[in-house]
């Protein structure tokens, strides 16, 4: 146990502690100038700063509208992948694919398909008559979040549609006889049985991925940079800019803390949930 | 009877269908794409099937002419390769005795929670002191520094997905060992691992596929070819202003083969190392 904790302490403690003490101070990340203490400066201004709390919503919005998505996308599939049908060991292997390709594949994919001039989104659009022209849907703000939305989906929700196919797959099938003898139709024998059956491993699910999504960079900095006129520049991409384009560390050891936080709540409801599943 | 059942079966297999098609067409596009010459991609109306199939872009990344775009993409690949393997076996060296004294000493989860929560938190709370660190220390810019900075990543993941495994060993088989005259050392290298071996491989890859991934640190801690792996110079050449759609397409089928391998390899217990947390995203 040693070697793990005295690695984990030096590359993840230390490293914490430090964020920490260099958020009270005006630190700057190049160059030997001294730095001083400010106190609390520096949250003092990222409280009042509205362009951390656009940024601070904007991941919220990632957050909520891809994971939900994701939540309910990955039950719905789960739900087909456990009917049987012709082909479902195939099917079951392919849904794999998306969650298996790097991320920064996945968005470089995603970024040639949304292509202005020569994307295959907008020739599939245009050649089904559903749109008229060509459109920018990363260069326009309206439509550049849920683009990049689009993509995190895509990849993600398999992860939701494999943790719960695996907690279907052990649903013992009397419960349904039962449950029909009763008369119950398949709108009730889902929120019965089924529900309660996956609601614990849907809970990590969903709790793992709002951790990730809340925390995204990967996929922005590929897609859009923050871009177009910061109308994707999430929280984590902020404390990037301001710490290693401005290179203010003082501060960007501040917005950090702030984002340290907030995962920080998230990943106590995460251990409580996976708490309670060990013990029931 | 019979027509009350058509309509759910077909149902079903529209269903089915819209599923295969939206998962397989991006990734069939971008393998089109780096078949496809720049015409054939640039044409308006797209023709979505290329003209002939080109796979010189796959040719022109194995060439290690000095400054040209394959030198860069096989110094990354074996950057990637050199990262995730020693991330990983450094990870399963610390990993194994951690998860056993952990599985076996009940009273210490609490400090197993802490490391878990830990490094769930962003990477945004420990960039800049760890910059600061390897800057002083002369690490920026070599596969060291990311190897360390992988360990705490792919170390406590390791640590809870065996522990897990460790906890389904009966203690009365290492009991009985013991009886028989076996030290604990012994016990535990004949007895536990042995048991536990499936569990290390599934960890040992979801370990390696982290590493894979990871794009934020390799970013920031490294700026050429010296050091930089897959993700970064895809970042790179997606980015570049004279965009080849083709070979950076060519580059990320590429990337993605090793990862899709290994999940396909690990189908069965995927679901145990989601559940414990091994995703990026």
């Amino acid at each position: 146990m040693f070697p793990m904790l005295a690695i984990m302490v030096t590359v993840t403690g230390y490293p914490l502690l430090s964020t920490i003490r260099l958020s009270f101070t005006d630190a700057s990340l190049v160059g030997n100038a001294p730095m001083s203490w400010v106190g609390l400066e520096n949250y003092i201004y990222a409280f009042t700063d509205p362009d951390f709390r656009d940024a601070f919503f904007r991941s919220l919005y990632f957050a909520f509208v891809s994971v939900g998505v994701e939540v309910i996308l990955g039950v719905l599939v789960a739900l087909l992948l456990n009917q049987e049908f012709f082909g479902r060991p195939f099917v079951r292997a392919l849904v794999v694919l998306p969650w298996a390709l790097p991320t920064i594949v996945n968005a470089m994919m995603w970024r040639l398909i949304f292509n202005p001039e020569f994307g295959s989104w907008n020739a599939l659009l245009t050649q089904l008559h559903l749109i008229d022209a060509y459109r920018s849907w990363l260069g326009d703000p309206a439509t550049v979040m849920n683009m990049v939305i689009l993509a995190d989906v895509w990849k993600n929700y398999p992860l939701v549609t494999l943790i719960v196919l695996a907690a279907l797959q052990i649903i013992p099938p009397e419960l349904y006889q039962a449950a029909a003898i009763d008369g119950a139709g398949a709108w009730r024998q889902f929120w019965k049985i089924t529900f309660p059956e996956i609601l614990g491993p849907l809970s990590v699910a969903l709790m793992l991925r709002m951790i990730d999504a809340f925390k995204v960079f990967d996929i922005i900095y590929v897609m859009t940079r923050g871009g177009p006129a910061d109308a994707t520049k999430t929280v984590s991409f902020y404390v990037y800019q301001e710490s290693f384009s401005y290179l203010r560390a003082g501060s960007g050891a501040a917005y950090a803390v702030l984002v340290g936080l907030v995962c920080g709540i998230l990943i106590g409801l995460y251990l409580m949930i996976l708490r309670r599943q060990e013990h029931s | 009877m019979r027509r009350r059942r058509l309509v759910p079966t077909l149902l079903i297999y529209a269903a089915v269908a819209a599923l295969v098609i939206s998962t397989l067409a991006p990734i069939f596009w971008l393998f089109i794409m780096s078949i496809s010459s720049t015409e054939d991609l640039t044409t308006l109306p797209l023709r979505w099937l290329p003209s002939h199939a080109d796979f010189s872009n796959y040719a022109r990344l194995m060439s290690l002419a000095s400054h040209s775009i394959g030198e860069e993409f096989l110094y990354a690949l074996r950057n990637s390769l050199a990262v995730s393997l020693s991330a990983t076996a450094i990870a399963l060296l610390a990993g194994i005795p951690a998860a056993y004294s952990f599985s076996r000493f009940r009273g210490r989860m609490g400090l197993l929670y802490a490391v878990l929560g830990t490094y769930m938190l962003p990477p945004v709370a420990f960039i800049l002191p760890l910059y600061m660190a390897f800057s002083a220390l002369h690490l920026l810019n070599t596969i060291g520094a990311l190897v360390i900075v992988y360990c705490t990543i792919l170390l406590p993941f390791v640590t809870w997905l065996l522990k897990t495994n460790f906890d389904a060993v009966p203690i009365e088989i290492e009991q009985a060992a013991r009886l028989d005259g076996a030290g604990l050392i012994g016990v535990i290298r004949h007895v536990t691992l042995p048991i536990a071996a499936a569990a290390m491989g599934t960890a040992a890859l979801f370990a390696m596929l982290l590493a894979w991934d990871e794009f934020f640190y390799a970013l920031l801690y490294t700026n050429d070819i010296r050091a930089k792996t897959l993700p970064v110079a895809i970042g790179d050449f997606a980015a570049g202003r004279a965009i080849d759609y083709s070979l950076i397409s060519a580059v990320g089928v590429l990337a993605s083969l090793p990862p899709v391998f290994i999940a396909f390899v690990l189908q069965k217990s995927l679901v145990v190392g989601l559940a414990h947390g091994g995703v990026k995203g």
